[in-house]
């Protein structure tokens, strides 16, 4: 039992189509893990899977953020709105994961409607660091971060608006990827913000990253805004780094950053000083590079998320599914008291911002503005690519922080971002790779491409990770 | 900055009700986050073309055709109140819409 | 087209008296906002087929019944129908536009916002008639909300149900400019663009069913101002006589608050077509603010140049040009022109009939003359505007009965119980003339006529006698006589010339 759980999950693939494991006997393994969760990881966890041995992935078992729908499975986004919602349908993504062998082995506990970096704003209670249960794995994907870290799943996808797969995979110390915008489906991906969300791996090292992404990408008739990946993604092999150009990004972390406040945390600064020094061991040059309006990538972040947030949210009104308060009272009260209950403080911020942002005579000032910036942001990155192959920072400021240490304070907690937004609003693909510890916690080690670089980029990571050598295990249960 | 009307208002236009406590709460906390985010006007962005996405992407249509819809059934299975076939709710003034 | 819609019209500028008010001084300004759902096959957003009148909720999938995680995606149909339309109102067609959020509450409404289109719409401009159009865009529908009373599970409370069939139904609307000055006029231009928009194939437009929906905005300004009003907007107006009505009765309002010196307070107005009521739905100030934003799960739409062709080469010649063609071509009265090209079948019709028109004297003013006979011959309770097409009369039949009455071979009483029979048994209008015995009656070919000319002058000799003392007037008893004897066989003229001869009066 606890060997196959020690493989990884391409390692358990290999040996499900070599038929050297059994893939019942996979499940069953990851399934009693799954079902022991004392991190609160999960939400709710499957019975069982169907047969999956002529497929790629062989039937290595997948944990999933509740926010994806699958038919007939709870499917909530960490909502008390969504409380016990079964949808009639399932996400293109982990149907496509479905039949490429990775069936559905639970949904994993989440930020409610994936606002927030702590996973303490879940309405079913926060998510544990299996590192230290008195700190927060991060968010919002924190329940799919702690289950791959903890061994509870081989492997968990979540999704990423402004870095919540490569935040909690940094906070948990394994490896999130944020592919390019476009590159996997959102359908039947409960909606934060639509022009940044992406579904991504959460995964204990590249390779299954990779592996994971492989199967996820591709154009989805159903998603307008989905393209087909111009390449496969092939497992990454690069053992060294010649000739590969990175950038440190001056202006989030230099002076800048630091004097209003963003400033990194030293232990996190040491870190990613000593990888990048690692790297240019394996032949990279380090160089640094400039983003000039990043610094102001948070702010347009949390302008435009509210903002589509607020709309994506407006169908929760009791009417159809989910929650119904005060149903005997006129239509308003109705409205306004299920949504006064069903939603948590966060998400009632982010409404009340977003609905702001938008309203009358402050959209030119707030969402039109922020929507300039990002254009300024993604023009940053395209000149920046053209002297460097990536942008390198840390993944988050801090290591994992104590249970409400910051619940009481928004834009604290909302700095948790500020090395991850910038890639998401100009809609690149980055990883975070686990790049040691500081005072005992993972520290994450962050890697930006230009669109559709994955392949390349999980190829540098890859290097990278073997020159780290981060072990894991510590974290498993 | 946010004052306690204004709150009401985008309350209002939220459907959100919001106790005393969350009145005063939000409009402390939304002034904080709008003063830190009313920095992105301090920069010069005149003739910015704004960016709603970042994929460069138009023209995305589908067919005409039909596909299997939902049964009654499944439309009506996670409804509050169903009514007649219906989804019902409390009946509300004329839309205008 | 209902049978009221095909009054003679009067296309005066209004001036006087209008729905019951003196109105000397002001003159009122009206725009009219028409949503129009379309043909397809499809709803605007997801693969779910149209339908009207189905089981509740039964057309329904995760993207039209908004649930979490569902996206839409833009029907090409819909859009090449929008773009017929932007053509045959002669719009700027925008090669890229865009879809927007429209955010408000309402049960109809599954999102919590419409997916509309705001500053950059599909079409731009253009005009029919002499009413410039502002805009038309792409959106779509609402679902269908039914009020149910206490029936509900929930005792002592107000229930309505709400089903989703309708919701998502691809809608076009078009906007006008404030360019009508009467509600006749509104009427009149209304019915244009509904025959214009079924002549395109792209939509029903059937206000009883709802496929063609209409609002209207109302101010009033003194004669004379270039100044626009405070307007009114009056929504919903689900036929073509309650907006002639609504539109009449605000006018009214409003000129009286006018005369009073009270202020018109913009607001949507609802109008009662059983009071005549207009009452306020709510006032604009305290109402919606719809925090438009650009639809981020859509990406902008693009009309390319191929689509553009195809659209032109399926946009039809439209009932203004066809109407203005029968008129300057073949001499129509533009009353006649409009009733026929307005109506396209019988406009296809009559063209068939041209067509097949035998060579002599006939005219395509007499061939058309004949089409309102037939269809108020073949017009019944079940089929108030029916398609001659499917009458029994053959297109090549009516030509025929023309060119005979033309041709002097059947008079015009005796033809119009040619085309009754006709319309009862169908076939050749020579062979019902040979069977009745309804061939002209001439005078010449010892038919007999003469005879009858005679006996009528013997039967009345008073009119005789006063004709030949130069009352003309009395030739009508003698003319009468024979006709009735006749039973409308004989030609009046030869009738005429007959009395006078025998008369002598040559
Ligand atoms: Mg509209
Ligand atoms: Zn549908």
């Amino acid at each position: 039992m606890s060997e196959l759980v020690e493989l990884t999950a391409a390692a358990a693939a290999a040996k499900l189509r070599a038929r050297e494991i059994d893939p019942g006997e996979l499940f069953d393994a990851y399934r009693a893990r799954a079902a022991a969760d004392e991190l609160n990881a999960f939400t709710w966890v499957a019975e069982s899977a169907r047969p999956a041995a002529e497929t790629p992935l062989g039937g290595v078992p997948l944990a999933v953020k509740d926010l994806f729908c699958t038919e007939g499975v709870p499917s909530q986004a960490g909502s008390k709105i969504l409380e016990g919602y079964r949808p009639p349908y399932t996400a293109t993504v982990v149907s496509n994961l479905d039949r490429a062998g990775a069936p559905l082995l639970g949904k994993t506990n989440q930020d409610e409607f994936a606002m927030g970096s702590s996973n303490e704003n879940s309405a079913f209670g926060p998510v544990l660091n299996p590192w230290d249960r008195g700190r927060v794995p991060g968010g919002s994907s924190g329940g799919s971060a702690a289950a791959v870290a903890a061994g509870l799943a081989p492997w968990a996808i979540g999704t990423d608006t402004g870095g919540s797969i490569r935040q909690p995979a940094a906070l948990c110390g394994i490896v999130g990827v944020k592919p390019t915008y476009g590159a996997c489906s959102r359908y039947g991906m409960i909606a934060f913000a639509s022009s940044l969300d992406q579904a991504g791996p959460l995964t204990r090292d590249v390779t299954d990253a990779a592996l994971l992404l492989s199967h996820m990408v591709g154009h989805d008739a159903l998603d307008s805004t989905s393209v087909a990946f111009p390449e496969p993604i092939a497992l990454p092999s690069a053992e060294r780094l010649d000739g590969i150009r990175l950038g440190v990004p001056e202006d989030l972390l230099g002076a800048t950053g630091a004097a209003e406040g963003t400033g990194i945390d030293p232990g996190v600064m040491a870190n990613f000083e000593a990888t990048l020094e690692l790297a240019q061991q394996l032949g990279a040059t380090v160089q640094p590079c400039r983003l000039p309006h990043a610094p102001h990538a948070l702010s347009a972040y949390y302008l435009i998320a509210p903002a589509e947030a607020s709309a994506n949210l407006a169908r929760y009104d009791g009417v159809r599914y989910g929650l119904r308060v005060a149903g005997d009272a006129d239509l308003e009260t109705m409205y306004s008291k299920t949504r006064a209950v069903g939603f948590g403080p966060e998400v009632k911020r982010r409404i009340m911002l977003g609905t702001y942002a938008l309203s009358s005579g402050y959209y030119d000032a707030y969402y039109g503005t922020a929507q300039k910036v990002r254009t300024k942001i993604a023009e940053d990155f395209r000149a920046a690519f053209a002297d460097v192959h990536f942008v390198v920072t840390p993944t988050s400021p801090w290591t994992a922080f104590e249970l409400g240490s910051k619940t009481a304070d928004p834009l604290a907690m909302y700095l948790n971002d500020f090395c991850t937004v910038p890639m998401s609003l100009a809609g690149i693909p980055a990883v975070s790779i686990p790049s040691g510890l500081s005072d005992g916690l993972p520290v994450g080690f962050q890697l930006a491409g230009p669109a559709f670089s994955e392949g390349r980029m999980l190829d540098a990571a890859y290097a990278l990770e073997r020159a780290i050598g981060f072990d894991g295990r510590a974290a498993r249960v | 900055m946010l004052d306690r009307a204004q709150v009401l208002h985008v309350a209002r236009l939220a459907r959100l009700e919001l106790d005393e406590e969350e009145v005063e709460r939000m409009a402390s906390e939304l002034s904080k986050v709008l003063g830190h985010v009313d920095r992105v006007r301090e920069l010069d962005l005149e003739g910015v073309q704004p960016t709603s996405h970042a994929v460069d992407l138009a023209g995305v249509m589908r067919a005409d055709e039909p596909i299997p819809c939902l049964t009654n059934e499944q439309a009506l299975a996670e409804a509050p109140e169903p009514v007649d076939g219906g989804f019902g709710v409390p009946s509300p003034g004329p839309s205008g819409e | 087209m209902t049978a009221a819609e095909f009054e003679p019209v009067d296309r005066r500028p209004m001036t006087g008296r209008q729905g019951g008010g003196l109105m000397t001084d002001y003159e009122p300004v009206i725009g009219l906002e028409i949503h129009v759902q379309l043909k397809t096959r499809t709803k605007m957003f997801c693969g779910c087929e149209l339908s009207f009148g189905d089981p509740p909720n039964i057309h329904t999938c995760p993207t039209c019944l908004g649930l979490p995680g569902a996206l839409p995606v833009i029907n090409a149909r819909a859009v090449d129908f929008a773009v017929m339309i932007g053509l045959a109102l002669g719009s700027e067609i925008a090669p890229r536009s865009i879809f927007h959020r429209k955010s408000y509450f309402y049960p109809d409404s599954p999102k919590g916002y419409q997916i509309s289109q705001y500053d950059i719409p599909i079409c731009r401009g253009g005009q029919l008639d002499d009413v410039r159009i502002h805009r038309v865009h792409l959106e779509e529908d609402a679902a269908k909300l039914v009020h149910v009373g206490e029936s509900g599970r929930i005792h002592g409370s107000d229930r309505s149900v709400v089903d989703f069939n309708r919701c998502g139904t691809p809608l076009v609307e078009v906007v006008s400019e404030p360019d009508l000055r009467s509600a006749r006029q509104a009427h009149e231009w209304l019915t244009l663009l509904r025959v214009t928009l079924r002549q395109l194939g792209v939509s029903d437009v059937n206000m009883d069913e709802g496929s063609l929906r209409c609002d209207a905005n109302v101010s009033i300004r003194p004669v004379g101002s270039s100044e626009l009003g405070t307007k009114t907007e009056l929504k919903n107006m689900n036929s073509f006589r309650f907006l002639e009505r609504g539109v009449d009765a605000e006018i009214e309002r409003q000129t009286a608050l006018a005369r009073a010196g009270a202020p018109v307070v913009q607001e949507t107005l609802h109008f009662d077509p059983g009071t005549g009521r207009l009452t306020p739905l709510r006032s604009k100030e305290e109402a919606h603010d719809y925090r438009y934003f650009p639809e981020p799960d859509l990406v902008p739409l693009l009309v390319t140049e191929e689509m553009l062709a195809a659209a032109r080469a399926q946009v039809p010649e439209l009932p203004a040009a066809r109407a203005q063609r029968f008129e300057r071509e073949l001499g129509l009265h533009p009353d006649r022109a409009r009733d026929l090209a307005f109506r396209a079948e019988l406009a296809d019709y009559y063209e068939a009939a041209l067509a097949a028109a035998p060579d002599g004297p006939v005219t395509p003013v007499e061939i058309a003359n004949w089409i309102p006979q037939l269809v108020e011959r073949i017009r019944s309770d079940a089929d108030a505007d029916p398609n001659p097409a499917d009458s029994r009369v053959s297109a090549a039949a009516l030509a025929a009965l023309a060119g005979m009455v033309a041709a002097k071979e059947v008079s015009r009483d005796a033809a119009r119980e040619v085309l009754t029979a006709l319309v009862a048994g169908g076939g050749d209008p020579r062979a019902v003339v040979e069977r009745e015995g309804l061939g002209a009656l001439s005078g010449e070919d010892g038919d007999g006529l003469a005879a009858i000319v005679d006996s009528a002058i013997a039967a009345d000799p008073d009119a005789a006698e006063k004709l030949r003392a130069g009352n003309m007037k009395a030739i009508g008893p003698l003319v009468g006589y024979v006709m009735r004897e006749t039973k409308g066989r004989a030609d009046g003229g030869e009738v005429t010339r007959l009395i006078r001869e025998r008369v002598g009066v040559g």
